[in-house]
């Protein structure tokens, strides 16, 4: 390897073990550094130690996929560097810093792929700070990885295809499932028609867990507004209107969530150029078909670079590492690179479908009540920032979160981030591009801060 | 009480801790989280408000599961494997 550094890969899901593998049938080294104790990702998480399910209980319809990644990625063991349970925390002039073990490890890369997943995508409803709402895909988490439900009897709100799919994991594990209250109008979902020519057995699956739902006598309603969560120090119950009526219903457990949003923070400290992408709504890092960015020698895939789901991010993680490999002068199957890039496109398409078929609910923001909180970290109200808003003539994102502390607080606006914009735009009249995107800020998520004992009080001790 | 309701482990090897100083038993396997919740209804207080939180996306991302262990050490729950002999607080004041 000629004496350069080794290619840094930062997480293991889908992507990155795609990228890993392929770095690794290059004759590269790559080190690959993720949060979890295992690789996998959030989709196909693995379990902290057996528990008796299988992996068709795991994973469903993806057991074959998730087996694969990883076993795959086991097979790479001795010819990668991995280190689990760490978490990068800043990126600068080429270097890495992780925080590992208790220790920060400063690394080179030569090379750096960022897949860096998503979390849901959140607009705060009254109540969703309450013990029990979790979002849906920390439900999926719970349920997956720990084999908890996340109540007894268990509400599904919002939008989104993972809506129908917790949903129907939790009706499986034989959890009561209250009602899945969905905010896209049910004529919406017409669109997935248009995706039976693209992936006929995705669109053939949703309708399976919608039909077996509703066999099950589970309550389902589409067009859901004013939606909100009841309950003193826990869940009590949801309520919502839909078909002109107003419903209630007792539950002590919500999954919550409006799709997904990209992890964006790695590549911003990194550099990237971002641009603005009008079906995730958000500011997202640029890059080209190969995943490129604006920055030489680094290069984004799966869901951290724009939503696409697991299936496109194995794909996008190889065609990243094939990338880095093509900048590195290494022979590459330019057949292979063509070939990913036309599925990409594929599954691109077909993304509009979905987007189409669970359409975010951009007006809610402007219908935020004001007591209800917008940033859950440092509790700022959606009235506080209005009023911070209205007061100062804010008008960009990161000035309001100077004002009124909104995006500030341990998440670093993960989740309130994307709720603050839309509700900046609503107030001013901007469009949603218009008002800016959070700058990201080193340390990325919390990290352990130890001071070593000076020299004097070392000898003292000794 | 409890707001996670174990389906799988329920017969793995107990693992034994302290939730304000009472003793509880959670599961191999479980996160900090999984075995808190088994027991109680939160994993903090709000610092500015008091209000009960218990976490929200678990998988390390919102940061609102911080708890704290008698001895001061912080640590996210949700990310955090349970070990032996931790001793957590959740409410104000009940630090020993």
């Amino acid at each position: 390897m000629s004496g350069r550094a080794q290619p840094l890969v930062v997480g293991a899901g889908p992507a990155g073990i795609r990228a890993a593998q392929a770095l690794v049938a290059a004759g590269l080294r790559p080190l690959v550094v993720d949060e979890a104790p295992a690789c996998g990702g959030q989709i196909y998480r693995q379990r902290l130690v057996p528990d008796g399910r299988s992996a068709e209980a795991l994973y469903g319809s993806e057991a074959g996929k998730a087996q694969a990644l990883h076993r795959d990625f086991a097979a790479l063991t001795g010819h990668i560097d991995y280190w689990p349970q760490a978490l990068l925390w800043n990126l600068r002039d080429g270097e890495a810093d992780i925080a590992v073990a208790g220790e920060n490890r400063r690394v080179a890369y030569d090379g750096l792929i960022l897949a860096t997943g998503a979390t849901d995508r959140i607009l705060p409803i009254p109540g969703w700070t309450l013990p029990g709402v979790f979002t849906l895909g920390g439900s999926q988490v719970a349920l997956k990885a720990q084999g908890c439900a996340i109540g007894s009897r268990v509400v599904f709100a919002g939008t989104g295809p993972l809506l129908y799919l917790v949903a129907w994991q939790y009706m499986k594990a034989g959890v009561e499932v209250a009602a899945v209250l969905d905010a896209a109008p049910f004529s919406a979902k017409f669109a997935m028609l248009r995706g039976l020519k693209l992936f006929p057995a995705i669109v053939l699956r949703g309708m399976r867990f919608v039909a077996e739902l509703k066999l099950r006598g589970v309550a389902l309603h589409s067009g859901v507004e004013g939606l909100r969560i009841e309950g003193s120090r826990e869940v009590s119950g949801v309520a919502w209107r839909s078909g002109g009526r107003e419903h209630r219903l007792a539950c002590d457990g919500v999954g919550y969530g409006l799709a997904l949003r990209s992890e964006t923070q790695a590549a911003d400290l990194a550099g990237c150029a971002f641009r603005f992408d009008q079906r995730d709504r958000a500011w997202l890092p640029q890059r080209d078909a190969a995943g490129r960015t604006s920055v030489p020698r680094v290069y984004l895939a799966g869901d951290g670079a724009g939503i696409f789901g697991a299936d496109a991010a194995e794909r996008a993680g190889e065609r990243a590492a094939l990338a880095l490999c093509e900048d590195r002068r290494l022979p590459v199957s330019l057949e292979r690179a063509a070939r990913l890039e036309r599925e990409l496109a594929r599954i691109d398409r077909f993304r509009d479908v979905l987007e189409a078929a669970f359409p975010f609910p951009a007006h809610w923001a402007g219908a935020i009540a004001g007591d209800t909180l917008l940033c859950r970290c440092e509790e700022i109200s959606a009235g506080e920032a209005r009023d911070a808003i209205g007061r100062y003539d804010i008008v960009e994102l990161n000035r309001l979160k100077a004002v009124s502390r909104v995006g500030m607080g341990r998440c670093q606006g993960r989740i309130c981030g994307g709720a603050a914009a839309e509700l900046l735009a609503t107030e001013t009249g901007q469009g949603i591009e218009d008002v800016g995107r959070l700058r990201s800020q080193a340390p990325l998520k919390p990290v352990p801060l130890v001071l070593q004992p000076a020299a004097r009080d070392r000898e003292t001790a000794a | 009480m409890p707001l996670l309701h174990r389906i799988t482990r329920k017969d793995h090897a107990p693992i034994a801790f302290t939730l304000d100083g009472r003793a509880c038993e959670g599961r191999a396997g479980d996160t900090l989280l999984t075995a808190i919740l088994s027991h109680a209804g939160a994993v903090r207080q709000s610092e500015f408000s008091g209000k009960p939180r218990a976490g929200f996306c678990q998988m390390g991302a919102c940061q609102d599961c911080w708890v704290t262990l008698a001895g001061g050490e912080r640590l996210r729950a949700c990310t955090t494997p349970l070990a032996a002999g931790m001793s957590i607080v959740t409410q104000a004041g009940r630090a020993s």
